[in-house]
């Protein structure tokens, strides 16, 4: 049978149709301004849903770029929230109800599908054209990648229509992501796909935690959002230090590596004068010494992995092979209290074997529930962590206090320490066995 | 029995596995790569430990795309590309071809469709953004006619790597600010306290949730013509904006009380200093559609500023840090005013406590 895409009466929506019934099109004279210009223009994109004559957004999309117009007129924006969900779940659907719709009535209901794309954003033109097709039969046919939380955000859709739209995303193998007070849809950079600069397998970090906890992201019933990402390395693609309640980014413990050869060729080509003022003096520890010969020399015990060199000398320099993830926790922006950044609170987390990951996995789930049982309501989890303290949450996880964590030590004399000798004890004791740990790789390596 | 129809249950697969669409050259390099070198603007060279290359060539795109952009990017993927892409965190679209000579053809065939290529190294990337007056519940601007605006402005400084260092550029519609930390960001900064529909408080919202919700405690219960509502002590109110989501008959955007202002200095990679947050530079400036012009006068000031003044490998904030900021708003032109003075928490640390002052 014939698929219809049309709606009940067939109409379209181009201005040169008069078709009885058909909505007049909307003039877009603020808007049409923003369709000159060398840069690619959404407002011709959203006119060409418009143009389509025959599809069933035609209509939608007319009434969308009227209300859009009337927001540039008035500057103010039109769409209230509200409620939509789909069978089985409970966020992933940002409900909009347009507050003009006696003016627009196309458009009134506007939903976004929020839907988690492969990790790293991959795809292949037989998956999005798939993508496409759905979209035209069931929405708007206007489509964000991505959503600044890495959600494809399928834009437009009727309430009727959105339960149809998710069946056959999720026929094609495409899930919902977060929305609401919950696990929100995570996000990794390219890392081991393409990047050289990659010290653990961040889609499959991802992957395993989020796919692990699905159901505290489908049925929101957190304090607040609690975000996951994922960056290979210290130059952090996806933001994750100050965005992530998690941030899962990678480093490396032993030397990095250095191709004398290659480092030659660039003084070589660059002169000393431009390394050493370029390379050799942006390095923020004084880690990096240039020899006489044109070779490097480099303090790997000073040296905080800031990646700066690494990115100036590519073929020369790369991370060392004890690879893992310093772990930050509670970065998040303004509301309430201001930004916050993550805080280190595992300083190296080796991810190179399946027991790594599965550790990994344990680990989140185990402040997830810690942020569920303690957080008060609308806190992220940077906000909990300050409201008891550092010591209070790190007792909490289980997790011993480490020079690492903190930029100095507290400056404020304002604690109590009767129990600083025990504490100290503890100290050298874990020190001790850490050594013994140590001697004992070592002597299993011989 | 009734007849209706049986719900279908969900399959809830998660986070789609990226290896069935990846790239095969991706794929049989996966965590094997070992440098890359930037060909010219646009074109990146990974090479594999292996030997095995691939180039990716990146452009632009406008985010929001109708499904005929999607199916032309489909087309030329299939006819240039191999059949795959990837997107970065900001929206450009990355194809990747393991044969050098497809650089060429492919490079063209996007420049002739309007995709701009570039955004690699030392250029301005797309505006990372949110969605603005075309879909949010609480936007004070559009995103989407901004960033249009100022890539418009900026189209070359993407197609060629010219600045110092890299350059991240967003826009936030609201003080949630989706966007993100920037080099430069253009952020909604309200500026009035929100006008209170008392008819419909006790209706739509939970008091007690939006008391709480104040950073400033400014909000309590209150009886207004005879209705249970909420009052604002106005001279306590810093216009954040924080109450207008859980109770929209606080309505905090105005035609005219909306503002814009620019933020410089933020920065999320550990590369030489640590990440940073941006700093406010210029409030005030009018939410002024289609083009923003006071917003892009700004946004071009501090640009050039920055690409003629900082050394190599200086983002915006470092480039600052060297200068000092009484010269950064002596080159710009800009006011230092006494709202440029933290009176937030723990403000006192963003203040000079020694004897450090260029002369």
């Amino acid at each position: 049978m014939p698929k219809s895409n049309g709606s009940a009466n067939g109409n379209g929506a181009s201005s040169s149709n008069n078709n009885k019934g058909k909505a007049k099109q909307h003039a877009t004279p603020i808007l049409d301004k923003l369709e000159g210009g060398p840069w690619p223009s959404f407002v011709t994109g959203l006119k060409r849903l418009r143009d389509s004559q025959g599809k069933q957004y035609a209509p939608m999309m007319n009434d969308l770029l009227g209300q859009l117009e009337h927001s540039y007129e008035e500057k103010l924006g039109f769409w209230k929230g509200g409620v939509v969900s789909v069978y089985g779940y409970g966020g992933g659907i940002i409900p909009r109800f347009s507050q003009v719709a006696e003016k627009f009535p196309e458009s009134k209901e506007f939903h976004t599908l929020r839907v988690m794309p492969p990790a790293g954003f991959h795809y292949d033109t037989k998956i999005m054209r798939q993508l496409c097709d759905i979209w035209e039969e069931h929405g708007s046919g206007l489509i964000a990648f991505h959503g600044q939380t890495g959600n494809i955000m399928f834009q437009g859709a009727t309430t009727e229509n959105t339960q149809k739209a998710f069946d056959a995303l999720n026929e094609i193998g495409f899930d919902l992501g977060g929305a609401g007070p919950c696990l929100r849809t995570g996000m990794s950079c390219v890392g081991a796909a393409r990047c050289e600069m990659s010290n653990f397998d961040e889609q499959r970090a991802l992957r395993d935690i989020i796919n692990e906890y699905l159901d505290e992201m489908h049925r929101p019933a957190m304090p607040y959002k609690f975000k996951f990402k994922f960056s290979g390395c210290p130059n952090d693609c996806v933001n994750a230090v100050q965005r992530a309640d998690f941030a899962v980014i990678g480093t490396w413990r032993d030397d990095m590596k250095v191709n004398q050869d290659e480092v030659k060729a660039y003084v070589e080509k660059v002169g000393r004068k431009y390394m050493i003022d370029s390379v050799i003096t942006n390095c923020p520890t004084r880690a990096l010494s240039l020899n006489d010969d044109n070779t490097l020399e480099v303090d790997n015990g000073s040296c905080v992995r800031c990646m700066h060199c690494l990115n100036v000398m590519p073929k020369a320099l790369s991370p060392g092979d004890d690879k893992g993830a310093t772990i930050l926790i509670g970065g998040k922006r303004s509301l309430k209290v201001g930004d916050l950044m993550g805080t280190v609170i595992v300083p190296f987390f080796k991810l190179q074997n399946d027991e790594d990951y599965e550790k990994l996995v344990v680990f989140a789930g185990e402040v997830m529930e810690f942020f569920s049982d303690n957080a008060l309501e609308h806190e992220r989890i940077g906000e909990t962590m300050d409201r008891i303290g550092l010591p209070a949450f790190l007792e909490a996880m289980g997790i011993d206090p480490d020079p690492n964590m903190v930029k100095h030590p507290r400056t404020s004399s304002y604690v109590r320490t009767d129990d600083f000798t025990e504490e100290a004890e503890k100290y050298f004791e874990r020190k001790k066995h850490k050594k013994a740990k140590e001697t004992e790789v070592t002597a299993a390596a011989e | 029995m009734s007849e209706a129809t049986q719900p279908r249950v969900p399959h809830e697969t998660g986070v789609p596995d990226p290896f069935l669409f990846m790239h095969p050259t991706l794929k049989k390099n996966y965590a094997n790569w070992d440098w890359h070198e930037r060909l010219r603007p646009g074109v990146l060279h990974h090479m594999s430990k292996t030997g095995e290359s691939i180039f990716t060539v990146r452009a632009g795109t406008q985010r929001q795309m109708d499904v005929y952009t999607i199916r032309k990017l489909c087309d030329i993927a299939d006819e240039f590309a191999d059949g795959h892409f990837r997107f970065t965190t900001r929206s450009n679209i990355e194809f990747m071809v393991a044969d050098r000579n497809k650089i060429d053809p492919l490079t063209e065939k996007l420049t002739s469709e309007g995709f701009p290529v570039g955004g690699t190294g030392n250029s301005v990337s797309m505006i990372s953004h949110t969605q603005g007056w075309l879909h949010c519940d609480i936007p004070g601007t559009d995103a989407s006619g901004v960033v249009k605006s100022l890539m418009d402005m900026m189209y070359e400084e993407f197609i060629k790597e010219e600045m110092p260092n890299r350059v991240r550029i967003t826009t936030s519609c609201c003080q949630v600010n989706c966007g993100g930390q920037g080099d430069i960001a253009i952020n909604v900064q309200y500026t009035k306290p929100p006008k209170i529909d008392h008819d419909l408080v006790a209706n739509v919202c939970e008091r007690p949730a939006v008391v709480a919700r104040c950073p400033v405690a400014a909000i309590r219960p209150a009886i207004v013509n005879g209705k249970p509502s909420l009052e604002i002590d106005e001279k306590k109110c810093i216009c954040c904006g924080a109450c207008y989501p859980p109770c929209p008959p606080m309505q905090i955007n105005g035609n005219d009380s909306t503002k814009l202002a620019v933020w410089v200095g933020g920065k999320h990679s550990n590369a030489r200093s640590k990440p940073t947050f941006h700093k406010l530079v210029v409030a005030n400036l009018p939410n002024n559609p289609p083009h923003w012009p006071e917003v892009e006068a700004v946004v071009k000031k501090i640009l050039y500023a920055y690409k003629d003044n900082a050394r190599d490998w200086e983002r915006m904030g470092e480039w600052i840090d060297r200068i000092g900021w009484p010269k950064f708003f002596e080159i710009t032109d800009l006011a230092f005013t006494k709202h440029h003075l933290d009176d937030w928490t723990g403000a006192r640390h963003n203040m000079n406590s020694s004897t450090h002052i260029r002369f």
